[in-house]
């Protein structure tokens, strides 16, 4: 046992291992009963299970589980996805444009010397182009003025004007401002930085901007720098404003470089004070002149609340265009990462769009990229390594490498199975090499951390923060678009190969079934290929793709926008083109003369770049910027220096306002400090994984219903309205299976039984109905007594005084009083036994050359013997009945549908006599008064086995007794009906073989040949003249123990199991038990043996045992369910087993690995049936559903009714024919399958 | 790819002469495509060093380095054809295939980071020598590790390294060029791990260029 226990070890590592369903839990028992506690082995885990297995395990799962949600919901989380990316991107937008952005730096003001030309060996801090002499200086000086006080009679336009007039005498103030030391006279002239021609290009700013002379630029520019002009001006806004570029702009506006300040500061302050600046460009740094010049200004205009430091100078680095030396390493190592990306894209294949899933991997990289460096920037990171050069190798680092993986992992799963599923395998089969790939690329990014040089640890927080962000989007992004393509490329491959499924609504009971193909050879429509109804959000995305709308709209967009900028900005392309000169000529600016603004001023031939070849820092003394601390004072209608007007003081952010010019030029300041940042920096990879990790968990939370993989839940609970579609928004048409409803019983159909062409019933009432498999018609009604039961004097009244009546009468009342009786006797003898009689299904046609034709029906006797039913508080019975009876009186006359009446009539145009075989006078009459636990058909003889151990023959076409053996008094429990042989399996244990004799009269042996079905052997066929005989052969006393609950035949073996947990198996012949097989620790509930000797047994204790048959070895011995085994069948590689705990396993035969297992119904778990190899189908609240055998997937589920809430399918049989009955309450329901998946190959 | 594609036409009736000029046709192209590749790996990474000042050849050789330093790409070319042919010569003799990512992908990886290699060395600033030196070994050995893996190609490698150490030294001694500040010897102390990564992802090239005469000879028999 414990070999077999071991060989059952659910945690071998097992790709299919990520398709384990969820185990079995607990469950409330349906029938009231308390489970039996669990064995203990049974759930211990398995013992031999490293962590790594474990690990890897979990992982699978996980991955399985992710897979179906990304699959699932593809469009949400696409979007998600789409956030999280532009989140995440959003802080680059404060990042400079690669090489462009300028870079400062600061030095005390008071020593400034020109930095020499060659480096010094150790400069300390001292950036690397901090050599040479720079560009230009710039001097701002900054002017806030404001009319005070505000009259009310002024019109807006005043407030402008009287402070914008100062800017004229302040220029001629600084341009005559001479100083003259020991070492000569000095003005302006001498040391400002001389400009020639502008661009050709811009003509129209040669009016506004200097030309031929001395940088120096301010407002006043707008009036060519007089007065006169200023004064005359009728209206100074639209001066200014006729110079604003129409439309959008890419550059600094003309006023922004007029004015100096950023446009919101310049003239529209709220407190209508306007600030400008008289910016001067000086070739070279005289500290004297500059601080004569303030001294002069604070004097001419004292600032009272001026608090700015003077004792700093920034230096600013705008970085030189690329040379060509630089720029070919450069190129060699995109070319290598384009033939990388190349080489890794071409190697997708299978998929519906190559070039989309290239893209979308591309994009999952790039995207990841771009994460990580904004991610890194959200937490205080700047990134000082050269973007372009390092991202190559990030790409080739973070790599393309898990993309492709999945790719292959997911086309390379079985094409059949549903998308999400192949999703999910393809994740869960590849998820243990993504996980350790990432941890070794985690791990040797760590060490390279360690390595402790900035450059390499700022890559390396790249890296990691990349490595996590592009595995999230792998995960998410790419793993969606991977589901959608290939649900694309399904769709289009189902649309070639499916023929138009014909959708027909319920079927009328009369109407032909449709032509049905013999089974076997059957070929459906596979589950992939079903016709995918698209929800409509897809459509539209299935459209935006086909079209190409989006791409188109973007580019006609992006046309006009070209257009747009090429002619409504003033400079046009052309700023663009001067923006390139003045990075080219290193330009220091102070006061943020932003160079993109400034490059219009340097004409292309500016002396100034050939100062240096290698970027000149642009030292700006800045201490002056204050020194005209210029109040309102000036303006003509405010005639006196006004005390202090509060709104004008001077602060800290007036002497950063050049910063805020061209905000994204300036990079922070503190590029320099990057082993300060150092720290913060490996908190920050952690915290960006951990941040992921919680968000990934959280979605999960959210989005992922606990027990997705539980197929049974979520079908299991639903209704009508809902159909069985996978969250993703398509159902299988469920249009195409119509059943086809029996109705005629009365009362709950309690037996089941075929043989492929006539179909048997029982229900509780003991009416026994013959159908014809094919058609669904009812043919003959036993006992036909329902028309007159109606007329009748009510039966149910007398059912008290019913065992007066004398048996004379019982032809007379009808089989359903009858049957209302057996609730008395069986109640009074034995309370309730626990009969839930299951039918499993009849094999398909195997039996093609043996005598005896199929395994019959077996009534699998609850999972008590009766004996314990009495103290258990099982399945009532008797109160099964009440409720029937009630249900009955409330409506007596409805107990019936019209069907009995038709059902006579085809039997009279049978020809035959009505009501009594003629020609016997042996049989004894009916018994009425005991109920039908035990049905089987063969040919059209119908063997009922009764709770009173009568054994009756009937004629199933004529309804007529045909015989009647009483020799046994025990409840025949199980019967099995093979050629001419009957076994009875009785409730004390004993065991009775039969022989059915047939004596003709006219010597003839008709068979009842079906034209159409030559494949079947044919049925013998007894005609009603022949005179038949049971006659017990042989009767096994002590077969078992205890009752048997079980009986199986076929192969000529008979095979019995019983509460006394053995199993037997006898040879059918000669009646000999040839073994008694050992094993279970419970009573034998369930048994299965087919034509191939495959004999398996379950038990109470929940263990299923394969048997040898020939030698009456075990073979293996798993533990599936809590509670009792109800049912088993076996195909050529599962064991399918079901039990008291509603789960169906599904279990490899060879290894007893359990596949997966399926959650079902409250007490419809033993309703299962294997149609062929790979369709299982199974019953549950009025439906049933067809299940892909190897994959556990949900093809189809087929509703019976349309008010059918409460029934559960109990039986199910399945036919020859690819078609299944199923109880379905009072009613019988014939399901064809057209549509089963057959797998050829 | 070229020469797989030109295969099959060159392939003659005659089976012995087929096999004879199809093994040196082969041969010859790859060691043509694997000269090509090291010329050209040879002039972007000496540009890298040039840029940084690390090499410092004759003034006038600053001024062109493709006409005056004309010797340094020919010769890394052809140590990297040779090196590109030996490798898959020698995974035969040693009768172990290379099986570890046969891919062009994985060998454009390669390349890429051998790259960026040479760019760390050339433009990351590190604190002193050993850093940068034990920085570089550890990425060559990692190169190894991710792209190789056979004991074959490291013993190669390493050879190889040593005697392009050697040969280096004895170029800079005799003042055909010189290091800015050499500090081992007279060359830089990573030197020997940037010629290991160079032999490892040359070797890498080679064997990958190996494969499609493998799949040539393999197919022939198909095809006849």
């Amino acid at each position: 046992m414990s070999t077999h226990f071991e060989q059952w070890d659910p945690g071998l590592p097992r790709a299919r291992r990520g398709a384990v369903r969820s185990l079995d839990a607990p469950r409330c028992l349906s029938l009231g009963r308390t489970a039996p506690p669990p064995d203990g082995s049974q759930l211990t885990p398995p013992p031999r299970m490293t962590v790594r297995e474990r690990l890897h395990q979990k992982i699978s799962a996980g991955f399985y589980r992710h897979g179906l949600l990304c699959a699932s919901y593809p469009v949400p989380i696409i979007v998600f996805t789409a956030v999280c990316i532009l989140t995440c991107c959003y802080p680059l937008l404060k990042l400079p444009l690669p090489g462009t952005g300028p870079v400062e730096f600061t030095t005390g003001v008071r020593d400034y010397t020109v930095p020499s030309q060659e480096s010094q060996g150790d400069l300390g801090e001292r950036p690397e182009w901090y050599r040479g002499p720079p560009v230009a200086y710039i001097q701002q000086v900054l002017v806030k003025a404001a009319v005070s006080p505000w009259d009310s009679k002024l019109v807006p336009v005043d407030a402008f004007r009287s402070p914008l007039g100062r800017v004229f005498t302040l220029l001629e103030e600084i341009r005559n401002h001479v100083h003259s030391d020991s070492s000569g006279v000095r003005s302006l002239e001498a040391i400002c930085l001389q400009v020639t021609d502008l661009l050709p290009g811009l003509r129209r700013m040669q009016a506004v901007l200097p030309e031929h002379g001395c940088l120096l630029v301010s407002p006043g520019n707008y009036w060519q720098n007089q007065r006169e002009l200023f004064d005359s001006d009728p209206d100074l806004l639209k001066t200014v404003h006729q110079h604003e570029p129409k439309g959008l702009h890419t550059s600094d506006t003309l006023r922004d470089l007029l004015f100096g300040v950023p446009g919101k500061l310049s003239l529209y302050s709220r407190k209508r004070v306007v600030t400008y600046t008289i910016t001067m460009a000086l070739s070279n740094y005289d500290a004297r002149f500059l601080g004569s010049l303030r001294a002069r200004l604070k004097q001419l205009h004292p600032s009272v609340n001026c608090s700015l430091r003077e004792d700093h100078m920034v230096h600013v680095h705008f970085k030189e265009e690329i040379g060509i030396a630089e720029l070919i390493p450069l190129v060699t190592t995109y070319i290598i990462l384009f033939a990388y990306i190349y080489f890794s894209t071409r190697k997708i294949d299978m998929v519906k769009s190559k070039w989309g899933l290239a893209l979308a991997a591309v994009v999952t990289v790039l995207s990841s990229l771009l994460m990580s460096v904004g991610l890194c920037t959200l937490f205080g990171l700047t990134p000082t390594l050269n973007g372009g050069e390092i991202f190559p190798y990030l790409v080739v680092v973070i790599g393309l490498e898990n993309v492709l993986v999945l790719t292959k992992s997911v086309v390379s799963t079985p094409v059949d199975l549903e998308v999400k599923l192949r999703i999910a395998q393809g994740l869960s089969n590849e998820s243990w090499f993504i996980m350790k790939n990432m941890a070794t690329e985690l791990g040797i990014i760590i060490i390279g951390y360690f390595t402790l040089v900035p450059a390499i640890q700022e890559f390396c927080l790249f890296a990691v923060v990349g490595l996590v962000s592009d595995f999230f989007l792998q995960m998410f992004f790419f793993t969606t678009v991977l589901s959608i393509d290939i649900r694309r490329m399904e769709e289009v491959a189902g649309r070639g190969r499916d023929a138009a499924p014909q959708p027909g609504p319920l079927r009328p009971r009369e109407a032909p079934p449709p032509p049905r193909p013999s089974p076997h050879t059957i070929t459906l429509q596979t589950p992939a290929f079903r016709n995918l109804r698209l929800p409509k959000r897809l459509r539209v995305v299935y459209f935006l793709a086909r079209t190409r709308l989006a791409q188109r709209i973007i580019m006609v967009g992006t046309v006009i926008w070209i257009g747009i900028l090429v002619y409504t900005d003033p400079a046009g392309l052309r700023t663009y083109l001067a923006a390139q000169v003045s990075e080219q000529s290193p330009l220091g600016g102070d006061a943020g003369l932003p160079h993109m603004g400034v490059a219009p001023v340097f004409p292309r031939g500016d002396p100034t770049s050939t100062l240096s070849v290698l970027p000149a820092p642009a030292p700006t003394p800045l201490p002056e910027n204050q020194s005209r601390g210029h109040r309102g004072p000036a303006p003509g209608h405010a005639p006196r220096a006004v005390p202090p007007i509060p709104q004008i003081s001077w602060g800290p952010e007036d002497e950063e306002v050049w910063r805020r010019l061209s905000f994204r030029h300036w990079p922070s300041l503190f590029s320099y400090y990057n082993m300060t940042l150092a720290k913060r920096v490996a908190a920050l990879g952690l915290a960006a994984g951990v941040l992921l990790v919680l968000l990934l968990f959280c979605l999960y939370r959210v989005l992922c219903p606990r027990n997705y993989g539980q197929n049974g839940v979520p079908h299991g609970r639903r209704r009508r309205g809902d159909l069985p579609c996978d969250d993703y928004g398509y159902s299988p048409p469920v249009s195409e299976i119509s059943p086809l409803l029996l109705r005629g019983h009365s009362m709950d159909i309690e037996c089941l039984a075929s043989d492929g062409m006539l179909l048997v019933s029982c229900c509780l009432a003991g009416q026994i109905r013959v159908w014809d498999a094919q058609t669904g018609d009812c043919l003959t009604v036993i006992p036909n007594h329902g028309l007159r039961r109606s007329s009748s004097s009510g039966g149910w009244e007398q059912r008290d005084g019913w065992d007066a009546v004398g048996m004379c009468e019982s032809e007379s009342l009808g089989g359903v009083d009858g049957l209302e009786m057996d609730g008395g006797p069986v109640g009074a003898g034995g309370a309730g036994y626990p009969l839930r009689r299951r039918v499993t299904p009849a094999r398909p046609s195997l039996f093609v050359d043996q005598p005896d034709l199929t395994p019959l029906i077996d009534t699998n006797f609850g999972k008590q013997p009766p004996s314990q039913a009495l103290a258990d508080n099982g399945f009532d019975f008797g109160g099964l009945v009440e409720r029937a009876y009630n249900e009955h009186e409330a409506s007596p006359t409805l107990g019936f549908p019209p069907s009995p009446p038709l059902a006579q009539q085809r039997r009279r145009s049978l020809g035959d006599q009505p009501i009594l075989p003629p020609e016997r006078p042996s049989p004894s009459p009916p018994d009425w008064d005991s109920s039908v636990w035990a049905l089987e058909l063969r040919g059209n003889l119908i063997a009922a086995g009764r709770s009173s151990g009568k054994l009756e023959l009937w004629d199933a076409v004529e309804g007529s007794l045909r015989c009647s053996n009483e020799d046994g008094v025990s409840g025949i429990t199980a019967l099995a009906f093979l050629n001419n042989r009957i076994v009875a399996a009785r409730l004390n244990g004993s065991l009775d073989f039969f022989t059915v004799d047939i004596n003709k009269p006219l010597g003839l042996v008709q068979y009842r040949g079906n034209p159409g079905r030559s494949s079947m052997p044919p049925s013998p066929c007894y005609s009603s003249e022949d005179v038949i005989s049971c006659q017990l052969t042989r009767s096994v006393q002590c077969a078992h123990q205890k009752p048997i609950t079980v009986l199986r035949a076929a192969a000529g073996r008979v095979v019995t199991g019983s509460q006394d947990h053995t199993v037997r198996v006898y040879r059918l012949e000669d009646s000999c038990c040839l073994f008694t097989l050992q094993g279970h620790s419970g009573g034998v509930t369930a048994i299965y043996i087919d034509q191939t000797m495959v004999l398996a047994s379950g038990g109470q204790d929940g263990a299923i045992c394969l048997w040898d048959v020939l030698t009456g070895s075990r073979v293996s011995h798993v533990y599936g369910h809590r509670g009792d085994v109800t049912s088993l069948v076996c195909t050529t590689s599962c064991v399918i087993s079901s039990g008291l705990d509603d789960l169906i396993c599904i279990w490899d035969r060879s290894t007893n690995i359990k596949l997966y297992s399926i959650q079902q119904e409250v007490g419809c778990g033993a309703s299962l049936g294997v149609i062929s190899e790979s369709l299982l189908v199974t019953g549950g609240q009025g439906c049933v559903s067809f299940w892909e055998l190897n994959y556990g997937d949900l093809l189809q589920t087929v509703y019976l009714g349309q008010s059918s809430e409460g029934q559960g399918v109990r039986q199910l049989l399945v036919l020859d024919h690819a078609a299944i009955v199923c109880d379905f309450g009072s009613e019988l329901s014939l399901v064809y399958v057209p549509s089963v998946l057959e797998k050829l190959d | 790819m070229a020469e797989a594609n030109g295969q099959p036409g060159a392939r003659a009736r005659g089976p012995y002469i087929a096999v004879i000029t199809n093994r040196t046709t082969n041969m010859v192209i790859r060691g043509v495509m694997l000269f090509s590749v090291g010329v050209f790996l040879a002039l972007v990474l000496n540009l890298l060093q040039v840029q940084r000042n690390v090499t410092l050849f004759p003034p006038d050789v600053i001024a062109s380095i493709f006409s005056s330093a004309w010797w340094v790409p020919p010769c890394c070319g052809t140590a990297s054809a040779m090196i590109g042919l030996l490798y898959p010569c020698i995974d035969s003799r040693l009768g172990e295939p290379h099986k570890f990512k046969r891919e062009w992908s994985s060998v454009m990886r390669c390349v890429a980071v051998f790259v960026g290699i040479n760019h760390a060395s050339a433009k990351v600033d590190f604190a002193n020598n050993v850093q940068l030196s034990l920085t570089l070994a550890a990425l060559s050995i990692g190169l190894w590790w991710t792209f190789d893996r056979s004991r074959s190609g490291f013993g190669l490698g390493v050879c190889i390294a040593f005697l392009a150490t050697l040969a280096t030294q004895l170029l800079v001694y005799h003042g055909v060029f010189q290091y800015t500040s050499p500090d081992f010897l007279y060359i830089r102390s990573w030197l020997p791990c940037i010629f290991f990564a160079g032999v490892i992802t040359m070797g890498n090239i080679g064997r990958q260029l190996a494969l499609y005469e493998c799949k040539v000879v393999q197919e022939k028999p198909h095809h006849d």
